[in-house]
């Protein structure tokens, strides 16, 4: 094996020093019972040209838009410029542990600090952790925040936050006394919140919303509050920060989500890098690793891993998370991303999505509706004349990937769909979805009468 | 203040970019006339830098940074085995890095069978039935399982409300068992460093859900009562759980599932060499044996008779993440199975074996030796008659080690022992390099008292004032904080 550099010579020395003669001998004491005695059941070791040969052909066989890809639901491609590979396929990031050993990882440390002061300028807060496992693990954390806050027992839940989000939080809470009530959507869309109990710890919204809508961040807060209750705002594509009113203008506690379209590829959901940030007064409830800056035995500014007395490897059960490991490489790509970039850059990227969108909605072919009139950022839900799902098979055939079909997370809109617009689209690709959408509603439609009959 | 590297911030002047986004041809709107007061009045503050200066400042910044590239990292329990480059190449295959998460699963066909037979080769290689790939890390993998479990005895109408781990478990273990709902009890270490079988004894009885056990535990020893222990935990009803951190050392050799593990965690950024990348991202699939497999977090990848793909286990404690996993991270962990085979990965466990006892005889006349007996894949060495004879502890030999270019080994882990030094070397360090660090830590235990407390000497910067970081925090960059 080429990964392993010992000769047998060297294997020879290295067992004879432990007093042994074959490498079986390193197991001898083993109970017999729990030997394996067999090879293990896998697929014979390949040489590394047959290796990648054999993943190319598993990635073959995945299929990729050529004329467009207009699927959000959570996973947004953004435009990474090269620079960000650069930085995250550099050996001392790629391959460095967890630094606590601040001495021989201050570049990882400052990286972080960078890192935690961009997620608080998005998204006007104090203080932000150093990443989570992804947007679902980060907007879950901080409702566990809320609740160790408050010692409230209620927690109410848009439907407009992402369906998987939802799914992670009761799987999470299952184990927990805690209420989880679903707030419907009005029909414009929006969050409806009626009154909020007394009892409630957290008011979850996700802005955009799921179905592309952008909520009144500020007044629901406001509702929350009225309650005692702490407002979470979850966002799923933190590139709409650059032209939305961020979190924590609108009054918001905590802002949680996932950093992944901040210079991250699709990457078939993951990895991905869940974010979380607060206000000052809740900052030492943040869960997950920290860093601060602080100086060296010569006075040097310099940085660590800081409050780690809240952290499971001091704390054990009475810590404020299990979080071990985060998203460390993850959130370096973002930091680089957004170094590279800067704020005209993120603005731009922004507004071309917001101003594709827009274009969408205008020119949409007859038949097809727009499900609410309320503004939207890059995402816009729509009545389709036709079974979304077929409809979306046809335009594979295009070599378009449609966008998000509603019916299975939504049944109130069976023939919904939300398509999804980025910079990377351009007016060409737009062009062709509209056009293809356009001959379609005839062709599908006859296509489902036919299956129906 | 002296410093090392600027912050990007203080290098930022405004005017300056590094990237300008495609735009595609698209006639841009006005925001404010489309999104009214839903409008951001401030652009945040990000820096304003030219490409060149953002690929220096990483570059320096890198260049601060020990790594498995560049210095031996014999860090104990973490598996920091070199990465290879063949797993990066096959994740950025744009078949993989480009697919989105929500396509329909017809055009995903080659990422669920690379998620199908993962599934297989860890079922395996640790003698489950079912593996959930979700997880996103160990701890993750560890709060997935004790949710299975906790479900698994309600529906059997049982309440079970204890979780027991070993004084040596990993810090993670008792959180994760408290997250879920359970009271963690905690059993202490026999003298030869195996569980204190009278000691679980006394605390197992029909309220017990699960002990928690590391095989090699944190000591780097293999649990010689094994078999007892798991005849012992169901007798009672309980379950037995594998924390696989350390799952390196058995590879091909032994399986928690022969040994009587119910369920099992494993961790691909150790065992199968995806990078650590600073602290992640990683990957802690979970696998569980017999009725257990229903409860598995869903969905799963599955195999039809026409292709692959997805199903929810019939009593699936539902997602613990957002979409399928950390897909491209279970790419190079299928990648590094795949070059290795059966063979190869028995050959990892042997040769990490081979390193930790080779290391291990080579340093123990020096330190104290709590557990002297032959180690699995590392072994803990102790500094206590160094403190006490000299003043010299084990924070302070893991300092003086940095000085000589070997990144520290873990500290004060286990708990159970003073003064510790964890040792784990992996497969993958050449003899040379193993016998230059024994060397070192050798030459280290003679070395003048003030040269060792007060190191390292020799690295970018001095020891770090972590009460002042923690006394007044400051985790943001702004004018004037330093």
């Amino acid at each position: 094996m080429n990964y392993i550099p010992h000769t047998p010579q060297d294997q020879q020395k290295m067992l004879e020093a432990a007093g042994l003669k074959t490498p079986a001998d390193l197991f001898g004491y083993l109970p017999e019972e729990v030997k394996l005695g067999r090879d293990l059941d896998l697929a014979p070791g390949l040489t590394e040209h047959d290796l990648f040969r054999h993943l190319e052909g598993l990635a073959r066989k995945n299929v990729l838009a050529t004329r467009g890809s207009f699927l959000g639901a959570g996973a947004y491609h953004h435009y990474s410029p090269a620079v960000v590979d650069t930085v995250i396929s550099r050996s001392e990031f790629l391959t460095a542990y967890t630094p606590y050993q601040p001495e021989v990882s201050q570049g990882t440390l400052q990286a972080i600090f960078e890192f935690q002061t961009m997620i608080c300028e998005l998204t006007g807060m104090d203080a932000a952790n150093a990443s989570v496992y992804d947007g679902s693990n980060a907007t879950v954390e901080s409702v566990l925040m809320a609740l160790n806050t408050t010692n409230k027992p209620r927690v109410l839940i848009s439907r407009g936050v992402h369906p998987h989000t939802r799914e992670v939080l009761k799987t999470y809470l299952a184990a927990h006394d805690v209420h989880l009530d679903d707030v419907a959507l009005g029909e414009d869309g929006r969050t409806k919140l009626g009154d909020v109990p007394e009892d409630t710890a957290a008011v979850l919204l996700q802005n955009p919303n799921f179905l592309g809508v952008i909520e009144d961040v500020t007044a629901l807060t406001e509702k929350a509050h009225g309650a005692g209750a702490l407002s979470i705002v979850s966002v799923q594509d933190p590139v709409s920060l650059a032209l939305l009113k961020s979190p924590g203008a609108c009054g918001a506690d905590i802002a949680a989500g996932e950093a992944a379209p901040l210079g991250l590829p699709p990457s078939y959901g993951g990895p991905y890098v869940g974010f979380m940030a607060c206000k000052k007064q809740f900052l030492r409830r943040l869960p997950g690793r920290l860093a601060g800056m602080t100086v060296d035995s010569s006075g040097k500014r310099v940085f660590c891993l800081t409050l780690q007395a809240r952290e499971q490897h001091i704390r054990r059960e009475k810590a404020a998370s299990n979080i071990c490991t985060n998203q460390g490489l993850c959130a370096l790509a973002v930091t680089a991303y957004l170094a590279l970039v800067g704020p005209q850059g993120l603005r731009e990227a922004a507004l071309t999505c917001l101003s594709l969108a827009e274009a969408f909605k205008k020119k949409l072919p007859a038949g097809y509706k727009l499900l609410f009139k309320s503004p939207t950022f890059h995402e816009v839900a729509v009545e389709c004349p036709v079974d979304p799902v077929e409809l979306n098979k046809k335009l594979a055939e295009r070599g378009i990937l449609g966008g998000y079909p509603l019916g299975a997370d939504y049944p109130e809109f069976k023939n919904g769909m939300v398509f999804c617009f980025t910079e990377v689209n351009g007016a060409a690709e737009l062009d062709n979805l509209l056009g293809d959408l356009k001959a379609l509603v005839p062709a599908a439609a006859a296509a489902q009468e036919g299956a129906r009959g | 203040m002296d410093r090392l590297e600027p912050t990007l911030f203080e290098k930022s002047s405004p005017g300056r970019r590094g990237c300008t986004p495609p735009t595609g041809g698209v006639a841009l709107v006005d925001p404010k006339a489309v999104l009214g007061d839903l409008v951001r009045e401030e652009p945040p503050a990000l820096p304003e830098l030219g490409e060149l200066q953002v690929l220096r400042h990483f570059m320096r910044l890198s260049q601060l940074n020990f790594s498995i590239d560049t210095n031996f990292y014999p860090l104990g329990s973490c598996t920091m085995k070199y990465n290879p480059r063949v797993n990066e190449q096959t994740a950025r295959l744009a078949g993989f890095a480009r697919l989105h998460p929500m396509q329909p699963v017809e055009a995903v066909q080659g990422a669920l069978e690379l998620m199908y037979d993962l599934q297989n080769d860890l079922q395996e290689i640790t003698g489950m039935d079912g593996f959930t790939l979700q997880p996103a890390a160990g701890a993750h993998g560890e709060f997935t399982a004790l949710l299975m479990a906790a479900a698994y005895f309600r529906d059997k109408g049982e309440k079970r409300t204890k979780v027991v781990v070993p004084d040596s478990s990993h810090g993670t273990n008792p959180a994760s068992a408290a997250l879920a709902g359970f009271e963690v009890v905690t059993i202490p270490t026999n003298p030869v460093g195996d569980v204190d079988l009278e000691q679980l004894k006394a605390v197992l009885n029909e309220e017990v859900a699960c002990l928690m056990l590391t095989n090699p535990s944190t000591l780097g020893l293999f649990e010689q009562q094994i078999v007892e222990v798991a005849r012992l935990v169901h007798d009672v009803g309980g379950l037995l759980y594998y924390d696989g951190a350390n799952m390196n050392a058995l590879l091909g050799v032994a399986r928690p599932g022969d040994m009587g593990f119910d369920l099992v965690h494993l961790n691909l950024h150790k065992t199968m060499s995806t990078p650590h990348g600073g602290g992640g991202p990683g990957a802690g699939p979970v696998g569980a044996r017999g009725a257990l497999v229903d409860y598995l977090p869903g969905p799963r990848a599955g195999k039809t008779r026409d292709g692959f793909e997805f199903y929810q286990p019939s009593k699936s404690i539902g997602r613990v993440r957002m979409f399928w996993g950390n897909f491209l991270v279970l790419v190079r962990a299928y990648t590094y199975i795949r070059y290795h085979g059966p063979d190869g990965l028995r050959q990892v466990a042997e040769g990490a074996v081979m390193a930790a006892n080779y290391v291990r005889m080579k340093v123990k006349e020096y330190f104290d030796m709590p557990y002297d007996r032959l180690c699995m894949h590392e072994f803990v060495l102790s500094a206590k008659t160094m403190k006490e004879k000299k003043g010299v502890r084990a924070m302070d030999v893991a300092k003086r080690l940095l000085d000589y270019g070997f990144h520290a080994p873990t500290v004060y882990f286990p708990l159970c022992v003073e003064e510790a030094l964890m040792i784990e070397p992996t497969e993958t360090e050449a003899l040379e390099t193993l016998d230059a660090f024994a060397e070192a830590l050798v030459k280290i235990a003679h070395e003048d008292v003030g040269l060792v407390t007060s190191a390292p000497h020799n690295t970018p910067v001095g020891r770090a004032d972590e009460a002042r970081a923690a006394r007044k925090p400051v985790l943001r960059w702004e004018e004037g904080a330093q």
